[in-house]
Parts: C-alpha cells; structure tokens; sequence
C-alpha cells in the first residue's frame, strides 16, 4: 500500500538532508536500511505505535535547538577504571578517548570497517534491527541503519577487566547526531558497558547486541540533563542459550525520550532483564517501549520501570511480552509504575502479554500513584521533615528499578544523580 | 508529662467519633499500660498523639511537658520528645536503616538546635545499642524493615526508640506477632530505656506483654474513654475474667 501523501512528504523531507555514508562491506546493509524507512514511512502522530508521544520533533528535516547544559555536578561513572570513548555531538573524539584496545575485546570504528571487504560486523549491522522491524515497524531505527555516520564495533571475546563507557556530549545547540553501535559477546565473554551524556540536540542511537550461549553483557546508561534535547534510541538484543543481559536506564529530564527495546530469547535458558528509572519535571517526556519475545525454553525476562512525574510531565510505557509457541517454562514478569507528584502529571501505559505456550508464568502490572502516605508518617514521626521524607520515599519508590544494576558503585553513582534530581526542587 | 483532657476525636471521612472525652496522665518515670477490647480506640489514641492524619480532634488537649501537640507536624512532635513504636512498621525499601536512622536522628538533634552527630559516633552509639537488641550488621545495612521478621521489625523500632531517646514512648500493640523469646527480647529492649526521666504508654490486648514490661498503672479503655484505673492487678483481672466482667461491672 502506498503511504499516505503527508507521511511520504515527511520521509522524502527528512532523508532528502541525508546522505549515505561511504558503505565498504556494510554497504549492502544501510541500502537495504534505506528502502525499510522508505517503504515504511517515518513515524507519524496516526501512528498507533506512537499515539502517546508525538514523533514530529523526531522526523522534522532539522534538529530543534536545544539548549546545552552547564554542569553543576561530576560527570557520570569518572571516578571508575574505565575505558572511555568520546563522541561529541555524534563525531567520534579521538583526542579525548581512551586507546581503543583491551584485553578481551576489539573496538572496531564504523569508519575502518566501511573500507574493509569482510568484517565481523558485516553479520549484525542491521540484521537485528531488521529482524526487530516485525511485528511492529521502527522506522527510526532503520534511518539510523542506512545514515549512522558514526559508531563502533565491539567484539568481546573473554571476562573484561574494566568496563567501556561512552560519553556522549553535547556541545552544539543545533546538533542532529546519529549513531550505530555493535556488540558481539562471544560464547563465554562477559562485559559491562556505561553509557552517559545527552549526546546531541537530537540524538538517533541504535545499538545491536548478539550475546552468544554462556555470555554476559550489563549495560547501564545515564542520558544526561540537557532538558531540552531529544533522543529517540533503540536496543536491539538477541540472547544465545544460557546468556545474560541487563540493562538499566537513568533518565532525568528532557523534553522528549523515546528509548525502545527489542530483545528476542533465542537459546535456552538466557535471562534478560531491562530496567528504567525516570525523573521529569515540566514539559518532560519520556517514553519507554519495550517488546520481548520468548523463543526458546526456560527463559526468563523481567522488565522495570519506574518514573517520577511532576509539574506536568508525562511518562509512557507500552511494554510487551511475546511468548512463542514452544517457549514453555517461560518466567516473564513486568512492572511499570509512576509515582505522579501532583494532579498535573500524567502517565500512559499499555501492558501486552500475548503467549501462544501453556506451561509459561508472566505477570504484569502497572500503576500510578502518589507517595505512600504510611511511609512518609512513619519517617514523620521519626522526626524527618516532610521534604527530606518525601524524597527518601521518592527513592523507595525507585528502588525496585536501581536494585536491577548489579555492581554497587555503578548503583551509587546513579541514586546520587537521584538524589541530587530531588534535592534541586526542595 | 503527658497530659490528656477530654480527649474527643472522630475520623475524618466519616461521621464516627472514636474517642469520647479521654482523660489520662502519665507521669516521668512511669510505665501506664491502655488494654481494652478491639475497637476501643486504642490505635486511634496512639495515631492522634503522634499525629497521624484522618483523625478530626473535636474536643480536648493534649499536652507534652505543657505543649500543646495536637497542632503541631508529626516530625514536631517526634522533635519535642513523641515516640511511637508501630503496630505495624512501614517496609521502606531502596532506604537503608542506618541512613534512616541517621537521617532521623539528625533531623531530630538540628529541630532542637543541637549539633549533628558525627558519623563515627552515630556509628558507634548505633552498634552499641543494636548489639543489646542482637541487631546485626547485615539488619542496619538492609533498607528499613524490608524482609525483616515480625520479631525483627519490632527490635528495629525499639531500636530506633533507644536511637531517638524520646521523652515519652507509646508502644502499639508491640507484642502482636511476637514469639515469647521475640517479645522477651522487645521487652528487654523496653526495660534498658526505663528512666525516671522518661514516660511510657504501652497499648496492648493482653497481660502477656505486661509481664515482661510490668506497668506502674493500667488502664481499661473501652468504647473511647477510660472506663478504669488500677495497679498491676488490674491486668490480671482482664486475663483472667476477660473484659466483659470489667465492663458489666463500670456499666453497673
């Protein structure tokens, strides 16, 4: 079927400013990339996949400005042996990145391998990301697949001994970056990967993870405080037998966030678990989309997601899990949950279970609600404040979220981004 | 210290008044006991005084050391010297019990213009005292109350208690849930705080608990006002006859 007149408009506006990048053995899939989005049209307000966030500020030609942020606290996961790598605004900063080299991994850029004829990367750029365009189309992935004009290929191969972190800067107010990254966890390998900074105005990520049988990635990100810059990222995950991955996601401000996650069980026994703290306040919104499909037996998934609303903000959650025909022993569990401050907050939710297995056990639920009042007179009564005991059951209320970061720096380091979120609008 | 006048209290929502004209004393130094059977108003007595909301005070006063507290925030009357050890304590998770304690006791000491407590003395004074409720390490690092045991919630509150040195000090219904080595345990806790200096008001169904905590004065509080005053005795008296006999006996 034809697109509609003004969805058509819309794409050929916005891919008209694009241009692919040089494609070496990658070629292939940003072409196909590129006919996904033009057969599938950019998102639209019509959209049932996007009735709860409007996509206009996503698909427009140019990046809306966005102010850059002056920092008032420590940059995010510094104080960790690490290894950084920098973009800033998109463009990958050799000057202030670490050396691309660790034992038990490679770091590829997009860029070297575009020249290269065969790559490992040749077997993940875009193949999940394609896979993911079923049952539900992500246009805006596939815009990032064909157009990515930065990004890296890591490919762990043993137990890393320190995590790789990506600090994504801002420092364009009229920034448009979009970047691509790949991670391929080898049978047995295991990683951490941190993600922090707002990366740009408007900011299109993507990131491919294949976790092969027996590996471990845990990915936590942070995606800054510049309030008015706009992200929409996608996760795509494919899990081997007896894999593990986890994520979590710090979000404090931003007009608009759309962060959606693929992750697809495809061997025995993986685990995968994806969680989300929010704090927004004003003209904030955050969306969370998250589609899981069991494909495999034994297989666990738990999603968690957690957002503070106030002053008008607004928080989305559509969340799904796909239990396959066969996916017996399935062990899947969703919560999501806002904690709406005042009466002008809103929050949107759409909780989906669809099984097609009969010995599976998935749950689900979602609430909003204000503070728990039993808590806050019981730390009254103890004598803390009526603001020092609203927040502390801010973070209660968060917790169940922080609690999926496994390492308990990284976790501190996150609870103090909370706490300074709530200790600024005492 | 503490002092009640014609206590008359309804709930807010709902045009049901609870308490009816409760009048009580509890002296420094003394231990009064409240029993009376369920729906007396017990709990709505202990909320009231701690200053839980829900509850419309339409008549009386109540006063801690000549303060008026019926007006003031609960965190106000935890600062002048206002205890309660919940029922029910509240699970509060991703808080650890030793920030919460910290944070409690720190807020308490800057509402009287005192100096906060250091960090290597709060540490101090709170292994010190969590030792005696055989509190351990891995119980203050868990956040406040969650997955603790009936008996160990109750320990925590006591605890907390010890922490705060509160002037005045009402237990609700401390012993419920209780094991008898639990409630020993609580009561030894209750026992080490006893000072001349400080007042108690333990609320509870039954003797048992005032065997352990023996009460200087017991009271029968039944459909809101006390209907009775006595020794030790009197609590015999409940355990032994129930309350109907004491309530047919007033009602006489």
């Amino acid at each position: 079927m034809a697109l509609a007149e003004a969805k058509q408009t819309a794409t050929e506006a916005r891919l008209s400013g694009l241009g692919l990048p040089e494609g070496g053995c990658l070629k292939a899939a940003r072409q196909a990339a590129l006919s996904r989005v033009q057969t599938m049209g950019l998102p639209s307000r019509r959209d049932e996949y996007w009735k709860y966030t409007r996509p206009d500020t996503l698909v427009q030609a140019e990046a809306p400005k966005a102010a850059l942020f002056e920092a008032d606290e420590a940059p995010m996961f510094d104080a960790f042996e690490r290894l950084n790598i920098v973009f800033v605004d998109g463009v990958f900063d050799q000057e202030a990145s670490d050396d691309l080299a660790l034992e038990g991994l490679s770091i590829d850029r997009l860029e070297d391998i575009c020249c290269k004829d065969i790559h490992w990367a040749k077997d993940l750029y875009g193949v999940l990301e394609a896979r993911g365009q079923t049952p539900v189309e992500r246009p805006l992935a596939a815009l990032n697949t064909a157009f990515a004009s930065d990004g890296v290929a890591i490919r762990v191969t043993g137990k890393v001994s320190k995590p790789i972190n990506f600090t994504y800067v801002h420092s364009d107010e009229n920034s448009d970056a979009i970047l691509h990254h790949v991670i391929r966890v080898e049978s047995g390998a295991e990683v951490t990967i941190l993600e922090n900074g707002p990366a740009a105005s408007r900011f299109n990520k993507c990131m491919e993870i294949d976790v092969a049988d027996g590996g471990k990635l845990h990915l936590v990100r942070a995606q800054g405080r510049d309030h008015k810059r706009r992200a929409a990222t996608h996760l795509f995950a494919r899990l081997g037998t007896e894999s593990v991955f986890k994520s979590f996601t710090l979000t404090v401000n931003g007009v608009l966030t759309r962060n959606e996650a693929v992750i697809e069980l495809t061997g025995d026994d993986a685990v995968a678990h994806i969680a989300g703290a929010c704090v927004g306040d004003g003209d904030f919104h955050h969306d969370d989309t998250v589609f899981i499909t069991h494909d495999a037996v034994n297989c666990e998934s738990r999603q968690v997601f957690k957002k503070v609303l106030r002053n008008g903000a607004t928080g989305v959650f559509q969340g799904k899990i796909l239990v396959k025909e066969g996916a017996q022993k399935t062990d899947g569990y969703q919560i999501s949950q806002s904690l709406l401050l005042d009466d002008d907050s809103q929050f949107l939710a759409k909780p989906e279970l669809e099984i097609y297995a009969d010995d599976v056990a998935c749950s689900h639920g979602s609430t909003s609600g204000a503070i728990d009042e039993e808590g806050l007179f019981y730390l009254r009564s103890r004598g803390v404040p009526l603001a020092e005991a609203t927040d502390l059951m801010t973070l209660a209320f968060l917790a169940e979220a922080v609690e999926e970061i496994e390492d308990p720096e990284i976790a501190a380091d996150i609870v103090s981004r909370l706490e300074g979120w709530l200790a600024r609008r005492r | 210290m503490l002092e009640i006048k014609n206590l008359q209290v309804k709930l807010e929502d709902e045009d049901k008044q609870i308490l009816k004209g409760l009048d009580l004393k509890v002296e420094a130094g003394k231990v009064h006991a409240i029993m009376g059977p369920n729906g007396s108003g017990k709990s709505t007595l202990s909320y009231v005084l701690s200053g839980r909301d829900g509850y419309e005070v339409t008549e009386g006063s109540a006063t801690l050391e000549g303060e008026d507290i019926l007006e003031l925030e609960p965190e106000e009357r935890a600062a002048a010297g206002m205890f309660l050890a919940f029922q029910y304590p509240v699970e509060i998770p991703g808080v650890g019990n030793m920030t919460f304690l910290r944070t409690a006791v720190n807020a308490q000491r800057k509402a009287r213009g005192e100096e906060e407590l250091s960090a290597s003395d709060f540490l101090k004074e709170v292994r010190a005292k969590a030792k005696t409720l055989k509190i351990d390490a891995d119980m203050l690092k868990r956040p406040v109350n969650v997955g603790f045991s009936g008996g160990e919630k109750k320990r925590n509150e006591i605890l907390q208690m010890a922490m705060l040195e509160p002037k005045l000090c009402i237990l609700d219904e401390t012993d419920s849930g209780l094991d008898v080595d639990a409630m020993k345990l609580v009561a030894e806790g209750v026992n080490a705080l006893r000072d001349e200096g400080r007042g108690f008001l333990v609320i509870t169904h039954y003797q048992r608990l005032l065997d352990h905590i023996k009460p200087d004065v017991v009271h029968i509080l039944a459909n809101g006002r006390i209907v009775k005053t006595g020794g030790p005795e009197l609590a015999l008296e409940v355990e032994n006859n129930g309350y109907a006999g004491i309530l047919a006996e007033v009602d006489a």
